[in-house]
């Protein structure tokens, strides 16, 4: 089993192949057929990355399953997955057969919307295990494409303005990345990740344009890696992106870009800013924490007046990156533990929260908060269900949604007491506006005339909930499972970074130091 | 190699296309490879006036096929475009050969090499500048790039695929010749016009990209500014940056012929047109072929996994390591600025709305050339076909 990643990786590609090759036609039978071919798919990959789940051992830091092999031009095809990756790596084929299940009801142009996610699916795994800089970014930009296709294609009304706007938004992020990758190999002479991680790029301060810049090359490598996970995180102000992504994507593309595309971007500054530049994340871990702040209250304000439902949850989800960013950029164990619990948690929450809009959209066709109201009286199993996830949404405890934010405060309290305080009352508006739309959607009485004859949930959708609320709720009261994962991972990284910001402080104090000295004789 | 490669594959495509207009002639093939041996003669020249030679011969069987649709208003415009301003460059490129042989000596590039070893005199670099505003020319690379929109919109359809292609890659090969054999030991002095040039070309070719319609002219700007990025690779001044540029040069070709292939299809009721806004849903009723120009497409916006993120990587890498970082962001930036015209053709195959569909049949060699080429822009991902060793071969002989 030495080619298990490679495995799990390429399965969905292969199973999109099958569908290009060998489907034809576009009839009812055609797509029904298409449509298990690609939940078949989806499932098998689940099923192999259990036994990556199964072998994989908790107490070591370093990377496993690692595969290694010759490209081009020195990079490395090599892939490995450590206690971080390896959960985003389950979500992804986690939630990826859920997708698929949701859009059973899709009659337009099936094949090609099934081959899109599976093609999306494999990018998505790979990006979480590729080892090698040009290999990630590979994995990280061709995502971009299935996306903009699914959005453009299946999209809303006015799905073309979202898809241009999603694709060169994410792109001009992303190339800047791709420079300071071509600077990084330059310098260190290999695009290997782990040997990049332990690598010492200079944090020399030196002047451009007159101009002193702290930290060096790292500062200017960790802006051009933060411009592009800025933008997919997305991080205000450059967020603005995703509002109309959300809106007009069709409900699983919400789902997919909700609960696994931008976790991409945490991921990233869990994976690249915070090990191989630590000077510099110190450095600007002020900024980012400030941010994130502005992210959280600011975002949630927006949410409260929002009229589109996909567009709140939208907004909620930008709130809840605010979280993610401010707990990684708090450098300590807690806030770092709680970053990637949050990323997990959002996952399946705001999943969650889309499909639950998809329900009531594909019975409506209308995302208008005013055009519903009273959902209660007859569908009282979608509203307990969508009643959780809200519950969640603003972390009640007992759901998993409360882990990630109490862990998260917690780092953000040690770091910066400030950024803390501000954050909080953000927990305060997300309550107000999801139990808001909550009120709205759900209760009251049933007056509109339009609802008098809307359908609870089928059995279909039932089982598409049921995994989530399962895990929803196991974490919220078994976090372990996750820390477990990801602590020694963790730790690692906080001691990494500690030990080279001490570094550069001791450096620093020596070179002072030296220079003080002649000019006492 | 790739010349005589993509002159070949050319010269078949053209040969239906051709036939039904009528336009057939029997000295088509013979301009054409009359341009194929100057192109190899450029290509090998060591001696200005050889090199003068082959451009001419190029040149001059390039200006006749252009104009080949004689009772065509835009042909013959273009012929006669393409042949004063290319008179024009040819001009300017002899005095600046005559300025080097003045001060030079020798119109060789060793002797050249020697005499710029010493002490470079002002009218050497007068003349090396005047060289190199001729080959911009030839390579259309912005500001010398007037002609190209015109031509490649006037010349008969199969015609330009040739021009986008072989004479490029012979040009750019040439220009890399003359530097570095001629001019070797002047890097700095040749590295910022080149630096110049590149940065406005790939600005340039996507800022006015934007706004065509007419997939011909857009393939003009296209390749303006790929020329801008393969000059990247060039103006980094170094081995590697050669490399770069010709591992560069020959995924363009690759990506070129295939995109042509596709524009040659696209006809209405036996007719050709050339409008993007005729693409409109073009993936409903031809999905494979709309596939394979999604491929190239996102290929030549330089989109991995596409092979033409790996040529973009390669020059990238060259600019850095060259100490032109400038240089690589602001290439970068353009290339999202030419990203947006690349999708707009997709917007119009995938996401319009159903129009008046185009032709469906086509022949079996163009949807094989389509075909072939799309699927190198994807497997080439594994090992870009072994042409990395080569181009390094290459380089090294070039710059020692």
């Amino acid at each position: 089993m030495g080619n298990l990643l490679s495995l799990t990786t390429f399965i969905p590609l292969l199973g999109a192949g099958i569908l290009a090759l060998f489907l034809r036609g576009d009839d009812a039978a055609a797509q029904r057929n298409a449509k298990w071919v690609a939940l078949a798919t989806t499932v098998f990959t689940f099923a192999v990355s259990l036994f990556i789940l199964a072998g994989f051992k908790t107490d070591a830091a370093g990377f496993q399953f690692v595969e290694d092999r010759q490209w081009l031009l020195g990079m490395r095809y090599k892939m490995g997955v450590d206690g971080i990756s390896l959960l985003f790596v389950m979500l992804t084929t986690f939630l990826m057969p859920l997708v698929i299940a949701a859009c059973w009801d899709v009659t337009h142009r099936v094949k090609e919307y099934m081959i899109a996610f599976l093609v999306l699916e494999t990018l998505m795994i790979g990006v979480f295990v590729a080892l090698d800089l040009v290999l990630f970014y590979l994995f990280f930009e061709a995502g971009l494409i299935p996306m903009f296709l699914i959005i453009g294609i299946w999209g809303g009304k006015n799905r073309i303005y979202a898809s241009f706007k999603f694709f060169l938004y994410t792109f001009l992020g992303s190339v800047l990345m791709l420079v300071a990758m071509v600077a990084m190999f330059a310098q260190a002479g290999t695009t290997d990740i782990p040997t990049l991680m332990a690598y010492n790029f200079s944090a020399e301060s030196f002047p451009i344009l007159g101009v002193q810049i702290l930290g060096g090359v790292q500062t200017l490598l960790w802006f051009a890696f933060f411009a592009s996970f800025a933008v997919k995180m997305p991080m205000w102000p450059v967020h603005t992106w995703l509002p109309d992504a959300h809106v007009q994507a069709p409900t699983a593309g919400s789902v997919v870009l909700a609960a696994i595309l931008l976790k991409m971007g945490g991921y990233g500054f869990l994976r690249f800013s915070l090990p191989m530049f630590p000077v510099a994340s110190e450095i600007w871990a002020p900024l980012v924490l400030w941010l994130s702040a502005i992210a959280i209250v600011y975002t949630s304000l927006v949410a409260l007046v929002q009229k589109d439902i996909k567009k709140l949850i939208a907004y909620s989800s930008v709130a809840h990156m605010g979280f993610v960013t401010a707990g990684i950029f708090a450098l300590n164990q807690q806030g770092l533990d709680g970053a990637v619990f949050q990323m997990i948690s959002h996952g399946f929450i705001s999943g969650a929260l889309f499909l639950g809009v998809g329900v009531i959209y594909d019975r409506m066709h209308t995302r208008e908060i005013d055009a519903y109201g009273g959902l209660v009286n007859r569908m009282p199993a979608y509203a307990a269900v969508f009643l959780l996830f809200t519950m969640a949404n603003v972390g009640l405890p007992g759901t998993s949604g409360f882990v990630g934010e109490f862990l998260t405060l917690m780092g953000m309290f040690q770091a910066n007491t400030w950024v803390a305080a501000v954050a909080t009352t953000g927990v305060i508006f997300s309550a107000a506006y999801a139990l808001f739309l909550y009120r709205r959607v759900v209760m009251g009485d049933l007056i509109k005339e339009s609802l008098k004859s809307i359908t609870d949930m089928t059995a279909r959708e039932k089982w598409i909930f049921a995994p989530l609320v399962v895990m929803t709720i196991l974490l919220g009261v078994y976090p372990s499972l996750v820390t477990d994962i990801t602590g020694p991972s963790v730790a690692r990284l906080v001691d990494q970074v500690e030990v080279a910001v001490a570094a550069h402080g001791s450096e620093n104090a020596i070179a002072s130091a030296t220079a003080a000295t002649p000019a006492q004789h | 190699m790739t010349i005589l490669l993509s002159a070949a594959i050319v010269l078949v495509m053209s040969q239906e296309y051709l036939a039904r207009r009528n336009l057939l002639r029997f000295e088509y093939p013979v301009l054409v490879t009359l341009a194929v041996v100057g192109m190899m003669v450029m290509v090998s020249a060591n001696d200005l006036m050889v090199l003068y030679m082959g451009i001419e011969l190029q040149s001059l069987a390039m200006y006749v096929v252009a104009s080949l649709r004689r009772d065509s208003e835009k042909s013959t415009e273009a012929g006669l475009k393409y042949f004063v301003l290319g008179a024009l460059s040819s001009g300017l490129m002899l005095y600046g050969a005559s300025l080097v042989y003045g001060f030079a000596g020798t119109t060789q590039f060793e002797g050249i090499f020697l005499a710029t070893a010493i002490d470079v005199p002002l009218g050497l670099i007068f003349g090396l500048v005047f060289l190199m505003v001729g080959f911009a020319f030839k390579v259309s690379a912005a500001p010398f790039h007037m002609w190209t929109p015109d031509v490649y919109e006037g010349a008969p359809t199969p015609v330009t695929a040739f021009m986008a292609t072989a004479p490029k890659m012979a040009a750019i090969a040439l220009f890399a010749r003359v530097v570095f054999d001629g001019f070797g030991g002047i890097v700095g002095d040749w590295q910022q016009i080149i630096a110049f040039l590149s940065v406005v070309s790939v600005f340039w070719g996507g800022i006015a990209a934007i706004g065509q319609t007419n997939i011909k002219r857009l393939m003009a700007y296209s390749s303006i500014a790929h020329m801008g990025f393969a000059l990247m690779g060039l103006a980094s001044g170094t081995a590697f940056g050669v490399q770069a540029m010709l591992i560069y040069m020959a995924i363009y070709v690759t990506m070129n012929i295939g995109t042509f292939a596709f524009i040659l299809s696209m006809e209405r009721d036996g007719r050709p047109v050339t409008d993007i806004n005729s693409l409109h849903m073009y993936s409903r009723y031809a999905p494979m072929r709309a596939l394979a120009m999604l491929v190239l497409l996102f290929s030549l916006a330089g989109v991995p996994p596409m092979v033409g993120f790996f040529g973009k990587l390669y020059v990238l890498r060259a600019a850095y390591e060259g100490g032109l970082t400038w240089l690589a962001i602001l290439g970068v930036i353009a290339s999202v600025i030419g990203a947006f015209y690349y999708l707009r053709i997709v917007y119009y195959m995938y996401f319009g709305e159903e129009r008046e569909a185009l032709d469906t049949g086509t022949s079996p060699l163009l949807w094989g050339v389509l075909m072939a080429s799309a699927a190198v822009m994807v497997f080439g991902v594994i090992n870009l076909f072994g042409i990395e060793p080569l181009a390094a071969a290459a380089a090294a002989t070039l710059v020692n």
